[in-house]
């Protein structure tokens, strides 16, 4: 699995994706911002971190980055994309997923592990996991609050495209379990087509035992499972 | 062409949660100042424009505004010019 991690001025979680999709037998490849062309890559991850110090608003400078051109095109052709933390804030602003990611509603920047409930396991990222299972995976944002308008929420739930949303230990999507203020708990969700994924919590951050979590290899061993059954990545 | 001075206000949404102007709007009632019915927390942006004129400015900076100053899912904007006089219209 050869994957681009693009890593834009201020991304910081760029060396963790990498270790992970390394960890899993896979290929990555830090790709600049400033560079153009991802053929011939089988994913593209955008990493967390605070690109352009996160002026005007999360993301919304680095999504001008000329390598973003080329994530749109990969992304429509059907390649995955997985976006985290400040990827997922990333692919919002370009219009790659619905919705935005607001301040957090406790104004606190928020970081600890979370407890996250899989509610699609049949996904290009998540079919490692069980529908229904909970997850401890950690957080670290200060704008992670999920809003988009009723129309956009109420087709996201409907076509079920809530991947991972916050739980409570009693794993139900309560106020006590939602680090952020997120509307529905919502902490990732896939676009219409599906290879595209955004998440606030950090799959890379969970890979090792001592760590205290390797509930996030998952993500990652999901995606090789199934750019192993399936045909070769998009090439746009 | 000359330099238009603009202001750019990036206002958020009516009826979505500010934080920000929720803690402040706390923090004003804890000073006293119970009147304080609501309060919400934009930004402004000041730019100095070449443009052919101010109908031109403007347009062009609404444009700037869509592609990248605001966000359409979050925030409103409202682009006036600043007159020779230091007043904005």
């Amino acid at each position: 699995m050869k994957v681009a991690v693009v890593t834009f001025p201020g991304s910081n979680c760029d060396y963790d994706l990498y270790k992970a999709v390394q960890d899993v037998g896979g290929s990555p490849t830090f790709v600049w911002h400033r560079e153009r062309g991802l053929d011939g890559y089988d994913a593209v991850m955008l990493p967390g971190g605070f690109s352009y110090g996160d002026y005007l608003r999360g993301g919304a400078i680095a999504r001008l980055s000329p390598v973003m051109e080329d994530v749109v095109a990969y992304a429509a052709a059907g390649g995955p994309v997985l976006g985290v933390c400040n990827g997922f804030q990333i692919l919002c602003e370009a219009g790659l997923l619905p919705g935005a990611l607001m301040r957090n509603e406790s104004l606190r920047f928020q970081s600890f592990p979370v407890r996250l409930r899989v509610e699609r396991a049949d996904t290009l990222f998540t079919t490692a996991y069980d529908e229904g299972q909970v997850l401890r995976i950690p957080i670290a944002h200060g704008e992670g609050n999920y809003e988009a308008d009723p129309a956009t929420l109420e087709r996201l739930e409907g076509d079920g495209r809530v991947v991972f949303r916050y739980v409570d230990a009693s794993g139900e999507p309560t106020d006590d379990g939602n680090p952020n203020g997120s509307w529905h708990n919502i902490a990732g969700i896939v676009n219409e087509a599906g290879n595209v994924l955004g998440m606030m919590p950090h799959p890379e951050r969970a890979m090792e035992p001592l760590l205290g979590s390797t509930d996030g290899r998952g993500v990652f061993t999901s995606l090789v499972r199934a750019l192993g059954a399936a045909a070769p990545a998009a090439t746009p | 062409m000359s330099a238009i001075r603009l202001e750019i206000h990036i206002k958020p949404r009516p009826g979505l949660l500010n934080p920000e102007g929720k803690a402040i709007h706390h923090a004003l009632h804890s000073l006293g100042w119970n009147g304080v019915a609501d309060v919400r927390v934009g930004k402004t942006i000041y730019m100095d424009l070449d443009a052919e004129s101010e109908a031109a400015a403007l347009e062009t900076a609404e444009a700037m505004c869509r592609k990248m100053l605001a966000n359409p899912v979050t925030e409103d904007f409202e682009i006036s010019v600043v007159t020779a006089e230091g007043a904005a219209s």
